[in-house]
């Protein structure tokens, strides 16, 4: 399972990461599903267990969730150079993966942001701006708490899966009533999952 | 590019304001580096209770705009914050701050330990850093509640708009494009009404 690390290859992944950029709404890992389909199955450049654990790993990892699609790069130009054992050369394709990837997905989607915001800034008096703002500030409140439902409810053997319930509404409370730092409950989830007791 | 000076002020209403290039950058990193399973709880946490470049409002509107476009929403929304005080090198900084020092940290744990996400400890680590992931998200959105008190389109319209939306999404499972499209749309159209009346500012709903 390797990609022939040939200028064509590469422009086909930039184009094709580029064009789920301008797709993702509600963030990039909403098109993980067509990069699994173009990466793994179409293109036989990554391995299922390798697509897996990048997404796994870069939410192990601070940062934006986004960040996975940089590792989907790294282990598409490390399996062109031939893998972690062949060398210098084999790690060089994995930063440029990086490169490629992350480029094209962040590119244009921040281009169109960037110059929509200025837009909606220099004009926010306007009555269609004001309106928009108006108008979604109940929808994306609505949308975070269903995130953190959905989150939960992935979980689904109430028998077995009650602690972890209990622990996601005792930081929900903690976060809402208290201003203990965040790190600390993070922590605390950590240190609860990998003793086993949630 | 306008230079910074023409850019039009940032709201009055917050009481901070970031000072430079380099203090959005190394806010935005350490906001970055503190986002375990999501950042956007920490960016309310740290922009709006702690540092107060933004108001609850402020930030609740600029969500939403991040939340529309397309692209990781917190990175949307920290290129929002940086281009309005500092322009595009504002916006860079802020983008650069959010991504540099966590893609370092993601690119040696991969060339580390590969496999080691895979283990059952860091399974189990995983497990219990997603349900605490999960409260923080929760209880971003329900702090936020609060900022819909200055609604012009009052509190009982909003809690009404909200309710559907958390049906259509946890529940029915619609796809975000149809919800944002179908309730969103339907809340903009009315908002437009609702905020023709009114003077710029937001004002006290009904």
């Amino acid at each position: 399972m390797s990609m022939a690390a040939t200028p064509g290859n590469w422009l086909d992944l930039f184009s094709h990461f580029a064009s789920l950029s301008l797709l993702a709404v509600g963030g990039a890992i909403t098109t993980a599903p067509d990069m699994h389909r173009y990466l793994v199955h179409e293109n036989g450049w990554l391995t299922d267990g390798q697509f897996t654990s990048s997404i796994a790993l870069s939410q192990a990892a601070p940062g934006p969730n986004v960040l996975f699609v940089a590792l989907l790069g790294w282990n598409v130009g490390l399996n062109a150079g031939g893998g972690p054992g062949a060398g210098w050369l084999a790690w060089a394709l994995a930063l440029f993966g990086v490169a490629v990837t992350m480029v094209a997905i962040m590119l244009p989607s921040s281009v169109l942001t960037y110059t929509a915001t200025r837009w909606a800034h220099r004009n926010r008096e306007l009555r269609v701006v004001r309106a928009f703002k108006t108008g979604m500030a109940p929808i994306v409140i609505a949308l975070l708490i269903a995130t953190g439902w959905l989150l939960t409810g992935s979980h689904d053997h109430p028998a077995r899966d009650w602690p972890l319930w209990l622990l996601t509404a005792v930081a929900t409370l903690l976060v809402w009533r208290t201003r203990l730092h965040l790190l600390w409950l993070i922590g605390a989830g950590a240190l609860l999952g990998a003793l086993g007791w949630v | 590019m306008p230079a910074p000076s023409s850019l039009p002020a940032p709201d009055p209403s917050a009481p901070h304001r970031p000072r430079s290039r380099t203090d959005l950058f190394l806010s935005f990193t350490w906001l970055a580096l503190q986002g375990f399973g999501g950042v956007l709880a920490v960016v309310q946490r740290e922009l709006v209770d702690k540092k107060r470049w933004m108001t609850r409002e402020q930030f609740v509107e600029d969500w939403a705009v991040a939340q529309i476009l397309p692209g990781p929403n917190v990175v949307n929304l920290s290129m929002m914050i940086g281009g309005r005080y500092f322009g595009l090198p504002g916006a860079l900084a802020a983008l650069a701050g959010m991504l540099a020092a966590p893609l370092v940290i993601v690119l040696l744990l991969a060339a580390l330990y590969g496999g080691v996400a895979d283990s059952p400890l860091a399974q189990g680590a995983l497990r219990g850093m997603g349900a605490v992931a999960a409260g923080l998200i929760t209880a971003t959105g329900i702090k936020l509640i609060a900022a819909l008190d200055r609604n012009a389109m009052g509190m009982g319209v909003c809690i009404g708009l909200a309710a559907l939306t958390f049906v259509a999404i946890a529940l029915l499972r619609w796809p975000l494009l149809w919800v944002l499209a179908g309730i969103g749309g339907g809340a903009c159209l009315w908002a437009y009404r609702v905020v023709g009346a009114t003077p710029s500012t937001v004002e006290h709903g009904a």
